[in-house]
């Protein structure tokens, strides 16, 4: 708790690797979300909307 | 044109009444079908939609968790178990609130979810993700430990050379600690109220190409 985070240094880039596994994890979650097959999909129809 | 008094009569209502004139937007702009729908759109039906429940679900316990941190205070939230607990829930919240947030901004950015008519939905958005990130940052500061001292001697410099450091002061602690318990957070929950009320009037936006859906 009380050590520093290891950093990532890659040209101008500098992120500590807390922040990048949770970045990392961020984009797969929404790749996640773009794929994953959502449960009674296409069973809704066009109400609720202008 | 009569209304029932809560008297159980009737009363003659004037034209020019204000709350009738509201009575009638609300109902014009905002039916209660379109406030509580029981059906969605086809498109909606994808994960991506559900990124921004979850950031409210997340809103709901930052709020209860710091509700209840300040009523007992740094004394309980630094030495007791339960504070200890109650102080990591709020700041667990805090980070799913966050995540979900920006996925939620990146689901709206690649859809272009401020096309027809949604603008103030997005830009209400927007800002609210700016408070939310000075709310994180005095709260940041009103943790009550070395971390928040830290924090609060480093920002200084930073505010001060913005220009804001006389009414903004990171090291005024009951400053800090006000905005980060009242105004701040009043606010985001007002911008996200509004931000969900626009939703419900304008409903879903379509997706780019399809049927009745524009790039503009």
């Amino acid at each position: 708790m009380d050590t520093p985070a290891s950093y990532v240094h890659w040209g101008f880039i500098l992120i500590s690797v807390p922040n990048l596994i949770v970045i990392g994890a961020m984009v797969v979650l929404f790749a996640i979300a773009l794929i994953a097959p959502f449960p009674h999909a296409g069973e809704g129809d066009d109400v609720g909307n202008k | 044109m009569s209304a029932t008094s809560s008297l159980g009569g009737t009363t003659p209502e004037k034209p020019n009444s204000w709350t009738l004139r509201l009575r009638q937007a609300i109902d014009r702009h905002l039916p209660m079908d379109h406030l509580l729908p029981d059906r969605q759109p086809y498109y909606v039906g994808s994960w991506v939609y559900v990124f921004g429940v979850v950031t409210i679900a997340a809103l709901v316990w930052v709020v209860v968790s710091g509700v209840v941190l300040s009523f007992m205070g740094p004394q309980w939230w630094h030495d007791s178990h339960l504070g200890k607990f109650f102080n990591s829930l709020h700041f667990w919240s805090v980070q799913l609130f966050f995540i979900f947030m920006v996925l939620h901004l990146w689901g709206q950015y690649f859809m272009a979810g401020w096309r027809q008519g949604r603008a103030a939905t997005w830009l209400i958005g927007v800002v609210t993700f700016g408070i939310s990130i000075l709310t994180a940052f005095t709260g940041y500061l009103s943790q009550q430990n070395f971390d928040a001292q830290f924090i609060a001697i480093n920002a200084k410099d930073a505010m001060n050379s913005a220009g804001v450091g006389a009414f903004f002061n990171v090291l005024n602690f009951g400053q800090m600690y006000g905005l980060h318990v009242m105004l701040l957070p009043i606010g985001v929950t007002i911008l996200v109220a509004v931000h969900i009320v626009l939703v419900r009037v304008r409903g879903v936006v379509k997706p780019i190409d399809s049927e009745g859906g524009s790039r503009s």
